[in-house]
């Protein structure tokens, strides 16, 4: 298919046709990585921006990495190093950038709707690398990548996730993306954790683990985060795991062939246990080699890489 | 000067509702009938009202005119510029102003300000507690004797139920109304109505209990009290529930909704649209039919704007960082003739919400009656225009009416005999 659309703000926004296309061309792209050459020069000459308005690593470096791979020249600006600080507006700063001419800017962002609001002001493509408690694109569609990889298809699959949905965006990607490919999606965690109206996004929610997990080929784990529990989500870490936790006992209700994700970091011992973790079906790890391809495709048909390609 | 209305429909609810001429003299009403061809002769200027309504002047008792210390957004000239085209005779203003209006010195310099300016009557609402801080109590007796009609905190709740129960009883004795801004703020940290629109965008949600909650409390203090109150921007059907059954029950509440609390839902929030911000957020579509079934029942009381200007400085933002509120008093009217236009209200219904009822709770008279001042508001109820912020009277443009076609507008807004606007 031809590529059309100009930014990447989240998966309501794209349809099934793309989301296939994203894939197939990450598909395409990994093995870029395993080569002892990790570079091609189909992004030569092409500036990537990476705007991270909040902390992260692991996707920074991934879209980093992807960019590099592509031999883009990217540019990282964190929150605290750029004019922000100095009280300049988002709006502002993205335009200052725009004027220095870049291809792509990637952005993460504390504020819902800020990567929106962004494609709006500026003309220079958007990939939504994260954005409040709403959209992680590139997140949900290495997720899908990953599961696609091992099982051959998302259709018909059933996906558990769980822990806190209220505060995850990767959970309000993936619940859009999976079911838009045609799997299902069950959400369980403590009420506290399940947001007004989740269902109406095309998933199901249960308070019980064991009803999720019930024959899931995924089942997809969330990070706890601490201070939930000054905001009364949960009463301990101790009863969370308990309740939610996904350990050896647990996971025999599930298929057996199930793969185990997490969009990390990691909560050893909270959310999931130490053995699972490193368990023979854990992906997780496969998540994060996954999202630098899937994350070179975006950087690719966002900046023009297929009608550059073409165009030789 | 001699001015006489003529041929216009005059509504005065539960007074006039008849086609008659109205005939002013130094700026009060001097009769009031049908005048034969000598006695129009007479007159300096003959205002033609076939097919218009002629209404008491429309009253606004919740505005923010941000003047002083927030000029940028609103000064008390173009506030009252955006009144006056909006078909508003007087407006009562909100004491959060930079410093707060919680002193003699802010209250006078708004009433002289507006006074010296010749038009619509400008009422300010001073603080509850000094700063709106919620600690201590404003001087609400010199705060009356300056000019101050009524207290409030409004932007932010009364938290201490101790303040609020002293304020009540303070208020009592100096008889000045209290107006509440009921928000429990423990509830409130979110960005929009709790609800599917929020979940979809991510963005932390209000529950209505946030709302209803301190209503019932409020109810709850009044009877306790004896003291009348007023609840600001009913938004929730929670809130419309407890207020019928206080007033059922003899409690003296009254009430207050916004034109934006029956036009619209937290749908519009979609595409993170900063102009549908506000606080009490928009609601969904059963507490919108619940707020116009409260307006249609008597539960509340009236219609005001909430009129809340902000520059792009506040609206061009992140929407979790944009300022809430929006500003309505040039779009009130029409978005009020709607539900006369749905049949959902009357046109003497609409008028009492937008005009007898303010003036029974704030205790100003508005009679369209011999001797009393010429205020009043003609209102041709079938032009249909579209509504451009952007030629707006008010200074900020931050309402998500704009680009909506309307129908109704005041034609002319007429004070103490002056026309202070025509359209």
């Amino acid at each position: 298919m031809m590529w059309n659309r100009k930014h990447i703000l989240d998966m309501e926004s794209l349809s099934v046709e793309e989301i296939s296309a994203i894939l197939d061309t990450a598909d395409g792209l990994k093995e870029i990585s395993e080569r002892s050459i990790k570079k091609v020069p189909t992004l030569r000459g092409k500036t990537v921006v990476l705007f991270f308005h909040e902390p992260s690593t692991r996707t920074r470096v991934s879209f980093d990495i992807a960019a590099k791979r592509l031999s883009a020249d990217s540019i990282s600006i964190a929150a605290s190093s750029s004019s922000i600080v100095k009280g300049e507006t988002l709006i502002d700063t993205a335009r200052n950038l725009e004027a220095m001419k870049p291809d792509v800017i990637v952005i993460r962002h504390a504020s819902a709707g800020a990567p929106f609001l962004l494609s709006r002001k500026v003309s220079t493509p958007i990939i939504n690398a994260g954005d409040g408690m709403h959209a992680h694109p590139s997140q949900a569609l290495l997720d899908m990548m990953t599961v696609r990889e091992v099982k051959g298809r998302l259709a018909g699959l059933r996906l558990a996730i769980v822990g806190d949905i209220s505060h995850s965006r990767v959970a309000r990607d993936d619940i859009l993306g999976f079911t838009k490919m045609g799997a299902e999606v069950r959400l369980a965690g403590p009420p506290t954790m399940m947001p007004a109206g989740i269902d109406a996004l095309g998933a199901s929610v249960t308070y019980d683990f064991d009803e999720a997990i019930d024959g899931a080929d995924v089942v997809m784990m969330l990070r706890i985060q601490k201070e939930r529990q000054r905001s009364f989500l949960f009463p301990t870490e101790r009863e969370y795991s308990r309740r939610y936790g996904l350990n050896i006992e647990r996971l025999k209700k599930a298929k057996p062939d199930v793969m185990i994700m997490h969009p990390g970091p990691l909560n050893r011992g909270v959310e999931i246990s130490p053995d699972v973790a490193d368990s023979m079906g854990s992906a997780i790890l496969d998540q994060v080699t996954n999202g630098v391809a899937l994350r070179m495709a975006l950087l690719y048909l966002v900046a023009g890489g297929m009608r550059h390609a073409d165009d030789h | 000067m001699r001015m006489i209305i003529k041929g216009g429909h005059v509504v005065d609810p539960g007074r006039l509702d008849t086609v008659c001429d109205i005939f002013i003299e130094n700026g009060r009403i001097s009769d009031i009938g049908a005048f034969d061809e000598d006695f129009l002769k007479s007159a300096d200027r003959i205002i033609d009202a076939k097919n218009l309504y002629v209404a008491p002047g429309l009253i606004d008792m919740h505005v923010h005119l941000r003047d002083p210390g927030q000029e940028y957004k609103e000064t008390i000239e173009t506030g009252v510029r955006a009144a006056a085209a909006g078909g508003f005779t007087a407006v009562c203003c909100m004491p959060n102003t930079r410093p707060v209006n919680d002193n003699r010195q802010i209250t006078e310099y708004i009433i002289n300000t507006a006074k010296r300016l010749q038009s619509v009557k400008v009422y300010p609402v001073a603080a509850i507690s000094r700063e709106s801080k919620g600690q201590e109590l404003a001087e609400f007796g010199d705060l009356f004797d300056a000019g101050a009609i009524a207290v409030s905190d409004d932007g932010q709740p009364v938290s201490d139920s101790q303040l609020m129960r002293r304020a009540l009883e303070y208020a009592k004795g100096v008889g000045i109304r209290v107006i509440s801004h009921c928000e429990e703020t423990a509830l409130s940290h979110g960005a929009m109505n709790e609800g599917l629109t929020a979940t979809r965008l991510g963005l932390a949600g209000i529950p209505n209990a946030a709302e209803s909650i301190m209503v019932m409390r409020d109810i709850a203090l009044s009877e306790l009290t004896g003291s009348s109150i007023h609840i600001a921007h009913v938004s929730t059907k929670e809130s419309v529930r407890a207020i019928r059954e206080a007033k059922k029950r003899g409690i003296p509440v009254t009430a207050e909704t916004a034109p934006h609390y029956f036009t619209l839902t937290d749908e519009a929030v979609a595409a993170y649209n900063t102009n549908a911000k506000m606080n009490p957020p928009l609601r969904s579509e059963k507490d919108r039919q619940a707020v116009i079934e409260g307006l249609a029942d008597g539960t509340i009381d009236a219609i005001v704007t909430d009129h809340a200007p902000h520059s792009v400085l506040e609206k061009d933002l992140e929407f979790d960082a944009a300022a809430n509120g929006i500003i309505g008093l040039e779009t009130s009217l029409p978005l009020g003739l709607r539900l006369v236009d749905q049949g959902l209200l009357s046109f003497e219904g609409l008028i009492r919400k937008m005009s007898k009822n303010p003036a029974r709770i704030l205790g100003l008279t508005n009679d369209i009656a011999i001797g009393a001042d010429a205020d009043l508001t003609l209102i041709d109820p079938s032009r249909i225009y579209t509504y451009h912020a952007a030629t707006g009277c008010s200074k900020s443009k931050n309402t998500p009416f704009d680009g909506w076609e309307l129908k109704g507008a005041a034609v002319y807004t007429i004070i103490f005999g002056r026309v202070v606007y025509e359209m």
